[in-house]
């Protein structure tokens, strides 16, 4: 039988007829805080396994993004909030329910500690830089000493950090594309990856690039394996979600996904990686820039996609 | 103490006077409202069902807008009903994402708002503006813990359902069918 629904008398601004009360400051924000959690991944690991040397650019240079990235993606956050005034709220009460509150609580920890970080390197990239007070000469002195332990600290933030941007959407079980536990992993590879492709980028190590594309090679792939994952668990899953699948399988948001994050924003850049590997000359800005932009459009489609799917109407 | 709500979908009319009496209540902004009528037609011509259905809030048992909320400005009270503290919302959105029933929304002054089940009302012993003034008598309200209250005895003597079950929320607005 078939059925027809109106709703009368409903016409709320974000609300009707589908919802639309996140914007693109909630993407932008996971973006950057995916980035900022896989520069400070890669910067942790491979000083505790002794490689500040040969991966100079992993280590120190590449986290002076990592400050930018979280202030920007806190600023997005705040955009995004409607009632700014009482944004200190978030920090009045710690609420393990709420993602939203965790995620807020680690990045109060890991801005502060990427600040640290990057200042204990400060001399290092610009030569004749003195701290002003003598005070902060000691607490550099301290930083440097205990940098083993930052490294650890960063590590575990950071998969938290990338882990949670994925929790953020996985969490709301009334919104069917978002409802399932593979977003967090997925988020996390992908923050992961950008963050690589942004060290990559900025490196000039011909050895370290090496070693950090053989990383992403695996993390695309990864995370291929994730994409191929998702659509099968919501294809044999409920109503509501093999609806959701549909959209990037036929519907509106098919091209924009399958084309520019898998294709252009996956499996192009690893394949130009490969290539590169064995022994073409291919400029690294090019697969750099596209897992980049592929994983921003990521975040901006999987937001978006998932306020259009629902339960009722 | 429980308090829920029944919607007798056969006695309804969708003339739209609980949403407007809501609206005077509890002064909801031009071009908003906190419950709104929905009318499923089934079937065709000339074998046509109509099911009008008054909804609001569900004011959940097991109410994901509250969990999400990371300033614990939603909130439960006594009776089971669902709350907003104006002043305490930052309005994130994580509520209006995590509710399979669209039912809250974002104040143009920036927090988030949603039916109260009339809460300044129940303290005085009232019924919600909705319940009060609907002319078909459709709505029915009360303590479900209390077997004399109108809602426990619309319960006892018509079958009913609930929305979207299967999003594991536990709503407490039953549809009398
Ligand atoms: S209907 Fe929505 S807003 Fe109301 S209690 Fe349930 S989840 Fe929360
Ligand atoms: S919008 Fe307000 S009530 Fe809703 S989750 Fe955010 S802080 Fe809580």
């Amino acid at each position: 039988m078939k059925e027809e629904l109106f709703v009368s008398g409903r016409d709320i601004p974000f609300i009707d007829p589908y919802l639309n009360i996140w914007h693109w400051q909630i993407p932008l924000y996971l973006f950057l805080g995916g980035l900022a959690a896989g520069i400070m991944f890669f910067a942790g690991l491979f000083l505790i396994m002794g490689k500040e040397k040969e991966m100079e650019t992993t280590v120190k240079w590449a986290t002076f993004l990592v400050p930018v990235a979280l202030v920007l993606g806190l600023f997005a956050l705040f955009l995004d909030l409607k009632h700014q005034l009482y944004f200190w709220r978030l920090y009045t009460t710690v609420r393990l329910e709420s993602p939203m509150s965790w995620g807020a609580w680690t990045l109060m920890f890991i801005t502060p500690l990427s600040f640290v970080w990057v200042a204990t390197y400060m001399k290092e990239a610009i030569p004749g830089w003195h701290w002003r007070f003598s005070i902060l000469e000691k607490a550099e002195a301290l930083a440097i000493k205990y940098r083993k332990v930052m490294a650890w600290l960063m590590m575990m933030l950071a998969i938290v950090l990338g882990v949670y941007t994925g929790i953020l959407l996985s969490a709301f079980n009334a919104r069917p594309l978002w409802n399932t536990s593979i977003l967090g992993p997925l988020f996390l590879v992908s923050g992961l990856s950008t963050g690589l492709a942004a060290i990559m980028w900025m490196s000039k190590s011909h050895y370290e690039r090496k070693v950090l594309s053989k990383i992403d090679i695996i993390l695309i792939g990864v995370e291929l394996f994730l994409i191929v994952h998702l659509f099968m668990g919501f294809l044999a899953a409920t109503e509501v979600q093999i609806e959701a699948a549909q959209l990037f399988l036929g519907g509106q948001f098919t091209t924009t996904f399958w084309v520019f994050v898998v294709i252009l924003g996956l499996i192009f850049p690893a394949l130009l990686e490969i290539l590169e590997l064995v022994g073409y000359k291919i400029p690294i800005w090019i697969p750099a820039l596209m897992i980049l932009f592929g994983g921003l459009v990521f975040r901006f489609v999987m937001v978006e996609a998932g306020q259009i799917t629902r339960f009722l109407y | 103490m429980r308090y829920a709500m029944a919607v007798d979908t056969k006695k309804c009319v969708g003339c739209s006077d609980c949403v407007v009496a809501c609206q005077t209540e509890n002064n909801v902004p031009n071009g908003y409202c906190r419950d709104w009528i929905v009318e499923v037609v089934a079937g065709s011509y000339p074998n046509v069902e109509i099911e009008l259905r008054s909804e609001r809030c569900n004011h959940c048992d097991n109410s994901p807008c509250v969990r999400c909320c990371p300033t614990g400005a939603s909130h439960i009270v006594e009776g089971g009903v669902v709350l907003v503290t104006h002043n305490e919302c930052i309005g994130c959105g994580a509520c209006i994402q995590s509710c399979p029933y669209d039912a809250r929304y974002s104040h143009p002054e920036g927090y988030v708002d949603k039916c109260t089940f009339c809460h300044h009302r129940l303290e005085k012993g009232q019924q919600p503006a909705c319940v009060e003034v609907c002319p078909t008598n459709c709505l029915y309200f009360g303590d479900l813990d209390d077997p004399n209250s109108d809602v426990s005895k619309a319960l006892r003597n018509r079958k009913w359902k609930v929305l979207a079950p299967e999003a594991g929320t536990k709503p407490q607005i039953y549809f009398l069918t």
